[in-house]
C-alpha cells in the first residue's frame, strides 16, 4: 500500500503537483484563520470590554445616588440588596447580560449580596484577586477575566451541578459619606457566551471556508496539470509507439503554447528519427543487395573453376606427380576458399540484419542424432568417443532447423578437432521453456578469458596450431549469432587441460528469449575432477564458468518469423 | 541411361564446363544462352530434364521455370547463387522440382540430375484410393470424382510416397531420400514448397489440408488425422 503510494508520488507529477498544492495551502488557509480569529477575538473583547465598564460606571453612579439618600441606619444587607436590584439588568441576565454583586466592607465580614437575577451564581464567580486589587487600590474600577459559576440547582452523585462560562468581573469600590462612610463594593459580572458563540461562528466559518479553498485549490491544480500532464503522457505515449517501431506516429499540436512547441519539436524528432532510421535501413538494404550481387559473380566463375578442379582432380592419375599434387591441392584449397566465402557471406548477412529465422516445430534429438551421426566418423579418425545423453521423450522445439544443425555440427566438428582423442559427451536437457544442448570434450580446453574469445571472428587458440585443422574462424561466430537469431545463448566454458564446454539453449517457442539454462555450462565432473585432483596440494581456482559478459551469447531475441 | 538435359545459363564458361561434366557422364546437354529463347528450345530439344540458372538476361529464370512448367510436367532444376530461403522459395514455387547452390561439386550435380530422371523406375500396377482422390499409379494420374487433377510428375511422386502408406508419418528427411534422392544434405524447405504445392492442387481447402497432413515437429502423413 505505501509502496503503491510512493509509487504514484514517483511517477505522477499531477499527484505530486496535487499533493503539495494541498498541503502548502493547508498550511497557509490555517495560519491566515489563525490571525483572523486572533483578530476578531481581541476586537470582540475589547468591544465588550469597553460597553461593559460604561454600563459599569453608569450603574456604580446610580448605587451612589441611591446610598446617598437612604436616610438613617437603615439595615445595611437589604440596602445594598434593593441597590443591587435596581442596578440589575431588568430582563435576564444570561445572553449580553450582566449580573451585579454588592458588598459592604467591613473588615473580617462577608456582607456579600446574592446577584438580583440569578440565585445560582457562586461567589467563587468573582476571584479572589479582583476582590483584593478594589479593596486596595484606588481606581474608578478594576476587571478581569473570570468563570461565571452557576450552581443549576440539580445535584448529581458528585455534588452539585455547577455549571461555568467565560466571563468579566469588573469591580469599583465608594464611600459613601451621606451613609456613615461605608465602603461599598459592587462588582459588574459580564457574561462572554455572545461573544463565545459569535467567535464559535466564526471559526466554524472560517473552518468550512478553509476546508472547501483548500479543496478548491488542489481541485484547481489537478485541473491545471491536467492541461499540461495530458500532452506530456500523449508525448509519452506517442514515444513509447515510436520506440515499438511505429514511425508515422505523430502528436497532434494544438494552439501555440509550450505544449504544442513541445509537440511540434517532438515531431520534429519524430521525423529526424525516421529519417535516420529510413536511412540506416536503405544502408542495410543497399548492403545486402551488395552482398547478394557479390555472392552471385564471385559464385558463378566458382562453380566453373570448381567442375574444372574436380575434372582435373579425377584425371590426376594420368598426371605427372607435380600436376597430379596441384590438381590435389586445387581440390582443397578450393573447399577452404568455398567454406570461407560460404561463411563471410553468411556474417555480412547476419550483419545487414537479413539472416531471417525459419522456424519450424523440430525434435531437437533428431537434429542432434543426425549430427552426431555426421561427425562421429571424423571424432573416431581423432580417437574420440561420442556419448550421446538425450530425454526419451520428444525435444519439440520451434527452430531453424537447418540453424541449428549448423550450430551443433560446429560444436562437435570443434570438440572433435580439439579434443585430442578424449570422450565427447552431448547432452540435451529440456523443460517447458528451453532446451539445451552441452557439449563437452577432454581435450586441451581453454585458456583463462579465452572463453570470452572464441565467439570472436578469426580468432585462433594458437595461431601456430590452428593452421592444421580446418575451419575458418568464423565458425563459432556464426553459430552464436545464429542462437542470437533464436533468442538462444551459446555459452562456452574451458579450463587448461580439462577440456572444453558449449552450450545451446533455445527457447521452445519461437519469439521468447532464453533466460536461463538447464545446465550449468560449467560441467558437473569439471568440479569433480578439480577436487580429485586438490588432494593436499595447493587448491586451485577454478575459473568462473561463464564467461565476461562480453563472451556469453546473452543476446534480446531479434528473431523475425517469416513465416 | 541416357538423358536430354537442356541448360539455360549465360555464362558461356560455366555451361561449357557443364557441358563437359554431364557428356562425361553420359548426358546429353542443349544449351540455350538467352533467357528469351528458353522457350523455344524447350519445345525444339524435347529435353528429359531442365537445368536452369535463375539468373538471366531477357526472360529471367523465374519466368522461363513459369513459362516450362505451364506445359510440361518435365523435372526442373534450378541453379542458383543464392542460398537466401527467399529466392529458393521463390524458385521452388515457380515450379522448379530441385535446386542446386552454386558452387556445387559436379558428383552432387549429377546426383540431382540423375535421381530427376530416373523417376519411378517400378511402375506398379495399382490403384490407391486416400480420402476422396483415386491415384493411378501406373497411369501417373490422379482424379477426384472422375475431374483428372494435373501434378507434375514430383508432385505426383509425392503424394504417392506418401499414399502408399497411408496414416504412416514421414519425416522430411526420409520424404527428401524417397522422392528427391537425397541421401545426407537436408533442405527441408524443399519438401515444405512442394508439400504447398501438392496441397493447392489436391486439397480441397488448402487452409485446412485433409490429404496431405502436418505431423507437428515430425513430418507429414496421407490421410485424415
Amino acid at each position: 500500500m505505501l509502496r503503491r503510494v510512493t509509487q504514484r508520488w514517483r511517477r505522477s507529477i499531477q499527484v505530486r503537483v496535487v499533493s503539495s498544492t494541498l498541503v502548502v495551502s493547508a498550511i497557509v488557509v490555517a495560519l491566515l484563520g489563525f490571525v483572523v480569529l486572533q483578530q476578531v477575538k481581541s476586537g470582540l473583547i475589547q468591544a465588550k470590554l469597553r460597553s461593559s465598564v460604561a454600563e459599569e460606571q453608569l450603574g456604580i453612579t446610580n448605587a451612589r445616588t441611591q446610598l446617598s439618600s437612604a436616610t438613617g441606619t437603615p439595615d445595611v444587607q437589604a440596602l445594598l440588596q434593593e441597590v443591587v436590584q435596581n442596578l440589575s439588568p431588568v430582563q435576564g441576565g444570561s445572553e449580553g447580560g450582566y449580573e451585579v454583586v454588592g458588598y459592604e466592607l467591613v473588615t473580617g465580614t462577608d456582607s456579600r449580596t446574592q446577584p438580583a437575577l440569578n440565585p445560582g451564581l457562586l461567589k467563587e464567580s468573582v476571584p479572589q484577586k479582583l476582590t483584593d486589587a478594589v479593596t486596595a487600590g484606588n481606581s474608578q474600577y478594576y476587571y478581569t477575566y473570570t468563570k461565571l459559576l452557576y450552581d443549576t440547582g440539580a445535584t448529581s452523585p458528585a455534588g452539585p451541578k455547577i455549571v461555568s462560562h467565560r466571563g468579566l468581573a469588573i469591580g469599583s469600590s465608594m464611600q459613601v459619606p451621606e451613609n456613615s462612610f461605608n465602603t461599598y463594593q459592587f462588582y459588574y459580572l459580564f457574561s462572554l457566551q455572545q461573544q463565545e458563540q459569535t467567535l464559535a461562528l466564526v471559526w466554524r466559518t472560517l473552518l468550512f471556508s478553509g476546508v472547501a479553498l483548500v479543496v478548491l485549490l488542489a481541485g484547481i491544480a489537478w485541473l491545471v496539470t491536467r492541461q499540461v500532464v495530458t500532452p506530456v503522457r500523449m508525448a509519452a505515449r506517442i514515444a513509447e509507439r515510436l520506440a515499438d517501431g511505429r514511425l508515422q506516429e505523430r502528436m497532434k499540436p494544438k494552439g501555440e503554447d509550450d505544449l504544442a512547441r513541445l509537440a511540434a519539436s517532438f515531431n520534429k524528432m519524430a521525423e529526424s528519427l525516421q529519417r535516420q532510421i529510413r536511412r540506416l535501413e536503405e544502408l542495410s538494404r543497399i548492403q545486402r543487395r551488395f552482398v547478394s550481387d557479390v555472392s552471385h559473380e564471385l559464385r558463378t566463375p566458382l562453380t566453373t573453376v570448381r567442375m574444372a578442379a574436380d575434372v582435373l582432380h579425377d584425371a590426376r592419375a594420368d598426371f605427372d606427380p607435380a600436376s597430379a599434387r596441384s590438381a590435389e591441392l586445387l581440390q582443397t584449397q578450393l573447399d577452404r576458399f568455398e567454406s570461407l566465402l560460404g561463411d563471410l557471406l553468411e556474417i555480412s548477412r547476419h550483419d545487414a540484419g537479413a539472416a531471417s529465422l525459419e522456424a519450424d516445430a523440430v525434435d531437437v534429438r533428431d537434429l542432434v542424432r543426425r549430427v552426431v551421426d555426421a561427425t562421429e566418423p571424423l571424432a573416431a579418425r581423432r580417437g574420440s568417443v561420442v556419448t550421446l545423453h538425450m530425454p526419451d521423450e520428444p525435444c519439440i522445439c520451434e527452430a531453424d532447423g537447418r540453424r541449428v544443425e549448423r550450430i551443433l555440427r560446429n560444436l562437435l566438428v570443434n570438440a572433435a578437432e580439439h579434443g585430442e582423442g578424449g570422450a565427447i559427451v552431448v547432452l540435451v536437457v529440456a523443460d517447458d521453456d528451453v532446451v539445451a544442448i552441452a557439449v563437452r570434450d577432454h581435450g586441451i580446453g581453454l585458456r583463462p578469458g579465452e572463453s570470452s574469445l572464441v565467439f570472436n571472428r578469426f580468432w585462433r587458440a594458437d595461431p601456430a596450431r590452428a593452421r592444421t585443422t580446418g575451419g575458418t574462424g568464423l565458425g563459432l561466430s556464426i553459430a552464436s549469432e545464429d542462437a542470437r537469431l533464436h533468442g538462444g545463448r551459446l555459452q562456452a566454458w574451458g579450463e587448461r587441460g580439462k577440456g572444453s564446454q558449449f552450450l545451446l539453449t533455445l527457447p521452445r517457442l519461437a519469439g521468447s528469449v532464453v533466460m536461463r539454462s538447464p545446465i550449468p555450462v560449467e560441467p558437473a565432473d569439471a568440479s569433480r575432477e578439480e577436487s580429485a585432483e586438490v588432494g593436499g596440494g595447493a587448491p586451485t581456482v577454478t575459473r568462473p564458468a561463464a564467461a565476461e559478459p562480453g563472451g556469453i551469447v546473452t543476446l534480446k531475441a531479434r528473431a523475425r518469423r517469416d513465416q | 541411361m541416357k538423358g536430354r538435359v537442356l541448360v539455360v545459363d549465360d555464362d558461356t564458361a560455366l555451361a561449357e564446363m557443364l557441358g563437359i561434366v554431364l557428356r562425361g557422364e553420359g548426358i546429353e546437354p542443349f544449351f540455350v544462352f538467352d533467357g528469351d529463347k528458353a522457350l523455344a528450345a524447350f519445345r525444339e530439344t524435347k529435353p528429359d530434364l531442365v537445368l536452369l540458372d535463375l539468373m538471366l538476361p531477357g526472360t529471367d529464370g523465374i519466368d522461363v521455370c513459369r513459362q516450362i512448367r505451364a506445359e510440361s510436367g518435365v523435372p526442373i532444376v534450378m541453379l542458383t547463387a543464392k542460398s537466401d530461403t527467399v529466392d529458393i522459395v521463390v524458385g521452388l514455387e515457380s515450379g522448379a522440382d530441385d535446386y542446386v547452390v552454386k558452387p556445387f561439386k559436379p558428383k552432387e550435380l549429377v546426383a540431382r540430375l540423375r535421381a530427376r530422371l530416373r523417376r519411378t523406375d517400378e511402375p506398379t500396377a495399382e490403384s490407391i484410393t486416400i480420402g476422396d482422390l483415386t491415384i493411378d499409379v501406373a497411369g501417373h494420374a490422379v482424379s477426384r470424382d472422375g475431374g483428372q487433377i494435373a501434378l507434375t510428375p514430383l508432385e505426383f511422386d509425392l503424394l504417392v510416397a506418401l499414399a502408399k502408406k497411408p496414416r504412416h508419418v514421414f519425416s522430411r528427411e526420409v520424404l527428401l531420400e524417397q522422392v528427391w534422392g537425397y541421401r545426407h544434405a537436408a533442405d527441408t524447405r524443399l519438401v515444405n514448397v512442394h508439400v504447398q504445392r501438392l496441397r493447392s492442387k489436391v486439397e480441397l481447402d488448402p487452409e485446412s489440408p485433409e490429404i496431405v497432413v502436418t505431423v507437428r515437429g515430425v513430418g507429414y502423413k496421407a490421410g485424415p488425422a
